[in-house]
Order: C-alpha cells, then structure tokens, then sequence
C-alpha cells in the first residue's frame, strides 16, 4: 500500500464543510468527509440527499459554494487539473460510445489520457480482459447487456489508472446477477488498493463493500462509521415478519405495540413489519408470536434477525432509504429497486 | 509509486505539464474526439441518409417538383438559383447533428466522463466542431455533384467558386455553434431537434435560397431582406454566378462574425459548466 514517505499518511480524500444549492435548492449544507488510502467509503443516502452533487465537486465537474475538498492533497477548484490527473468516473449511466466497439472505446479514452497508440491499445486488450469483454470486444457497445455497458464504463475508468475512484451508483439498473458481478470488480479494485468513494442507495451493497459508511440526508452527514457500528446505534435485534392480508396490518402493529423497545415499524406497501426487540431476542419472538395469535392476524416469514442498515437508515431518519426524496431531480435512468426485505432468510 | 513519491515532496503542487505539451495535447485530443465522432457517424446508417440522400432528395425536389413554378432571373434558369440556396440550407441543417450529438453526450454522462479527465477543455467542442466541418463538406460536394447532373453551372471561373463553398462551410459552422450552445444548454435530444427545426426551418426558408424575395408579402420581406441567410445565399449565388458580391458579403462576413463572437463562447461555457 501506498505509504507516503516523511510526510505521514495523508488522506485521499478530505472533505471540509462543504456546501452547494441549485436556487433554493441546499443540496449540501456543509459535509465533511476523510477517507485514508486504499480505502473504500460507501456513501448511503436517498435519492436527491446530496451523494451525486458531492461525487461531482470531488470530480471537478461542479464548483462548491463554500469549503474545502482535496483529492490526492489536491484542492478540486485551485488544481482541478491535478486533481483530474488522479482520479477515475463511472457514472450512473454508461458513459460509453454504443456505436463503438468496446476496443475502440477503451482506446479512445486511452489517447485522451494521453498514452501512445501502441499503449492505448495494449491498455484497452489489458482491461477486457480484466472485465471479461475479450470476447465482445470487437462488437458495438450497443450489442452489450446493460451488465457488460456497465463493466466497459467501469473499465473505461481505469483506463487512466486512477488512484481514487469515484463511482457513482455502479450497480443502479442492473439485474441482480450483474449486481454480484459489479461487486467481485469493485471488491478486486479495492484489493488493489484503489481507494474508492462509493455512492449507494442500495444499504447491503455499502455494507457489502464499504469499509467505512457515511450516510447522507437532506446533504448532511447524519452518521458516519463502520457497518458494525452503524448496527450497534440501532441496538439489539429486530423481529420481522410480513403481512400479507395488508388491510390487517394496524392490527398486527398495534397488537406487538408494547413488546419493542420502540414503536413497530409497519410499510403498507409491502406488509412489513419491523420491531426492534433489543436484547431480549427469542423471548420477545415468543411475545410475538403469541400477541400475533390472540389478535388472529396470520402472517409469513417471521425472523428475528440482526438488525440491516435498513434499519440504521429508519432509525436515523425517520424514514425509508429507498424513499424518493420531493425535488430531488435526477438525470439517467431511474434504478430498477432492490429486492424487498422478503429476500433475506431466518438467521 | 514513483509518482506519488515525487508529489509527496512538492505537495499541493501539481507537477502539470508546461504550455507546448498543453498546446501538443489541446490539438491531439481535438484530432481524438474528431475521429470518435466521424467513426459514429460512419456507423449509423440514419447519420448517413441525413447527410447524404435527404440533400439529394431536396434538389431533386426543388429542381423538378417546384423548379418550374418559380420564375428567376439568374443565367441558367431555376437549377443555377436552388443549387447556392440548398447548399447554404444544408450546411446550416448540418448544424442538427451537432446540437443532438452533443445533447446526447451530455444526457449520458460522456461529457461528465470527459470533464473528469485530463484531457484539453477545449477538445470536446473542437472535434465536434471539426468532425461536423467534414461531415458538412462531404455534403455540399455532394450536392454540387447532383446539381452539375440535373444542369447547374458554375458561371464565374474556379476560384469564386472555391470560395462558395467556402462561405457555406464557414456559415455551417457559424449555425454549429449556435447549435453546439442550445445543445448542451437544454442537454435532451429531442428537444434540442425540436427546438432546431423552430428555427432553422423559418431562417433558411424565409430567405432567397429557394425563391425571389420580391414574390413574398411585403411584410415578409423585411424580415428576408434582412436576415444572415439571404447575405449569405446572395453573396454564394454571386460568387457561383457572377454578379456584385462586395454588398452582401460584407454584411455576410458581419453576421458571421457576429454569430461566432457572440455563441462560441456561449457552447464554451455551457460546456464547462455543463451539468
């Protein structure tokens, strides 16, 4: 890993109070970030929280209003070019040429980080091979799945040899096999010691990769720490279960209301409902299952379970994370929603 | 780790490459981002049919379908009047290309992609510009080749009509940067495309490209008398036909200049601050 000598360990990115509004709009209302070589720092918020606009500061693309953020030591307004020399961007969407091939996008973008045609070349062979796109390489990028588009803007990223990478949202929009895919790319970079700058709206892809979580809101840093940690501020365990006659839901609320340590948590939309049981665990599973009974409200998948970054998210903000967020614009596609809790088993 | 060993010493200082190599860079990328957009070009057969068989179309439209209800009085008849027109009308509606291509890139993150690299600023814009320059050639010679078939003539020697097809280019351009700036200031393909028919449509056919002035209402005429497309047009038609030129290519040259100064750096800052 990269240890700079004589001068101590300076992080690769250092964010201090910045902020930015569009009009009225506050999009960041002063954040502070500090993420140390080789490592990766998930950025969890809704939509319209503030991740893209910081993710867009930090790359240059956008001036702040007001603070500080150097990339590498480089402050983003006064050595934006420095800063763009460091750095690697994979977007929301794929960034690519689909009337090129994959070669050709890889070499084009390797001519204009300045390499010779013989490098640019040897460096676009280098990364399809590396994204397993050898052998569509020679096909127009429109031919690709929407997984191999993805992996060729990721590839496209590289091309340079960023020390920092930003990616924003790399798995929005993708199937879920694409998903796990982009993850063993993204956990391979960070093994490497790329450090990354990761934004999510997807809680198990930060806790999956991230080593250190921030979580944005309203463009306000409202916790920040491991995934661990992060876990620990909600406390204890969390029983579960759906129901699925929804117009009962009230029901089966009011019915565990007194068993948590807070009010249960109910999502007309799913028919979920979650309590936070502390640590009284199977105890407070019996306690509900009974009440469930007497109230003669039927349900399915009950679990108890530790508790996700869902319910860190809930806990801190009083709502979803998933939520779509009232003016928060957003351009290119809006991402296809992650599987609902449903997915996760009985532990 | 060389590199990071070399900041480490100087740091906050970046070791950015001095002015030739900038300059070096700023015309290598230019040529980069050129080649990109005539290889996309190549590859979309739409591109091709709008570049080359919708001006053919137009000439032999003109030339045939409503050439003879319109009377003129230039040497040569109705063919030798359209051909100039056409000419200036295709090269400003080569412009389209530039406003969608570049909305297109901005939509997608392409731009966002390229502003986040070490790249010369100027290179997008550039390339685009000089991609749509040669697209735009290939055009006009192609129109004139279709003109000389169905009889138009160049009346006035080689030169002069070197410099028509000079005048057209340098107009195709000036419209390209108009379209380059409402490209990527309104950044949604079909918008932009819509946006450029509300235009460009009323500009080139509220002109003297494809009939006399003088057979419009009169209100109509002030607005033809007076607008860059008719300078332009009469000053292609003198050169190709004979006739004065130095009336209207001076205010030709005014407005194209006009044009260039006023929205090259108006695409040059929607591009920088592109978002």
């Amino acid at each position: 890993m990269s240890q700079v000598n004589g001068v101590g360990e300076r992080p690769a990115i250092l964010v201090e109070d910045l902020t930015k509004s569009f009009g009225q709009v506050r999009a960041l209302r002063g954040i502070d970030l500090s993420v140390p070589r080789g490592t990766v720092l998930g950025v969890l918020g809704p939509n319209g929280a503030g991740k893209t606009t910081a993710v867009r500061i930090l790359t240059t693309l956008l001036l702040p209003d007001e603070g500080r953020a150097l990339v590498e030591g480089y402050d983003v307004v006064r050595d934006a070019a420095a800063v763009r020399r460091s750095i690697g961007l994979a977007g929301q969407s794929a960034a690519i040429q689909e009337e090129l091939t994959g070669r050709e996008n890889l070499e084009i973008i390797g001519r204009l980080y300045h390499l010779s045609w013989p490098q640019a070349r040897s460096r676009a062979v280098e990364l399809l091979e590396q994204f397993g796109l050898s052998d569509a390489a020679d096909r127009t990028a429109k031919t690709y799945s929407g997984g191999m588009q993805r992996r060729l803007d990721l590839a496209a990223s590289l091309v340079g040899r960023p020390k920092v990478l930003f990616l924003d949202e790399p798995t929005t929009g993708l199937d879920p096999r694409s998903r796990l895919g982009m993850w063993d790319i993204i956990r391979s970079l960070a093994a490497d010691g790329t450090t990354l700058l990761l934004t999510t709206q997807y809680l198990d892809e930060a806790d999956e990769l991230a080593d250190e979580i921030v979580v944005i809101d309203h463009g306000l840093v409202i916790a920040a720490g491991t995934s661990e940690e992060l876990k620990g501020r909600v406390g204890g365990d969390v029983v579960e279960f759906i129901v699925p006659d929804r117009g009962r839901i009230d029901d089966a609320a009011t019915a565990i209301a007194k068993i948590g340590e807070s009010e249960p948590l109910a999502d007309p939309g799913s028919g979920v409902v979650s309590l936070r049981v502390g640590s009284r665990g199977s105890d407070a599973l019996v306690e509900v299952v009974r009440s469930l009974d007497a109230a003669g409200v039927v349900t399915r998948g009950l679990t108890l379970r530790r508790p996700s970054l869902d319910d860190v998210f809930l806990a801190l903000t009083g709502h979803a994370a998933e939520e779509e967020e009232p003016g928060g614009r957003r351009r290119g596609r809006r991402g296809a929603r992650r599987g609902t809790d449903m997915e996760r088993t009985a532990s | 780790m060389t590199a990071v060993a070399e900041r480490a010493s100087a740091p906050g200082v970046p070791a950015g490459p001095g002015l030739g190599v900038r300059f070096r860079w700023a015309v290598t990328d230019t040529l980069t981002i050129t080649r990109r957009n005539l290889l996309v070009w190549m590859r979309v057969p739409a591109y091709l049919v709008f570049t080359v068989i919708q001006p053919v179309i137009f000439v032999l439209m003109f030339r045939y379908v409503f050439g003879g209800a319109i009377l003129v009085t230039v040497p040569g008849g109705y063919v030798n009047f359209l051909i100039p027109g056409i000419v200036a009308q295709t090269a400003a509606f080569a412009s389209f290309g530039t406003a969608i291509a570049l909305a297109m890139e901005l939509k997608k993150g392409v731009i966002d992609r390229l502003r986040s690299m070490p790249m010369a600023r100027s290179a997008v814009l550039a390339g685009r510009l000089v991609a749509d320059t040669g697209r735009m050639t290939v055009t006009i010679l192609i129109i004139i080749g279709v003109g000389y078939a169905v009889g138009f003539r160049f009346l006035n020697g080689f030169l002069p009509a070197v410099a028509m097809i000079v005048l057209a280019i340098v107009f195709g351009v000036a419209i390209c940067c108009i379209s380059a700036f409402t490209g990527l200031a309104i950044g949604d393909e079909e918008s932009v495309q819509a946006f450029g028919l509300i235009w460009l449509f009323p500009l080139t056919f509220l002109s003297s490209a494809f009939v006399p002035i003088a057979t419009m209402p009169g209100w109509l005429q002030a607005f033809a008398n007076n607008q860059p497309v008719t300078y332009v047009v009469d000053t292609m038609r003198a050169l190709a036909l004979g006739g004065p030129v130095a009336a209207s290519l001076w205010k030709s040259v005014a407005w194209l200049a006009g044009i260039f100064i006023v929205f090259l750096p108006l695409a040059v800052r929607a591009y920088r601050r592109a978002s």
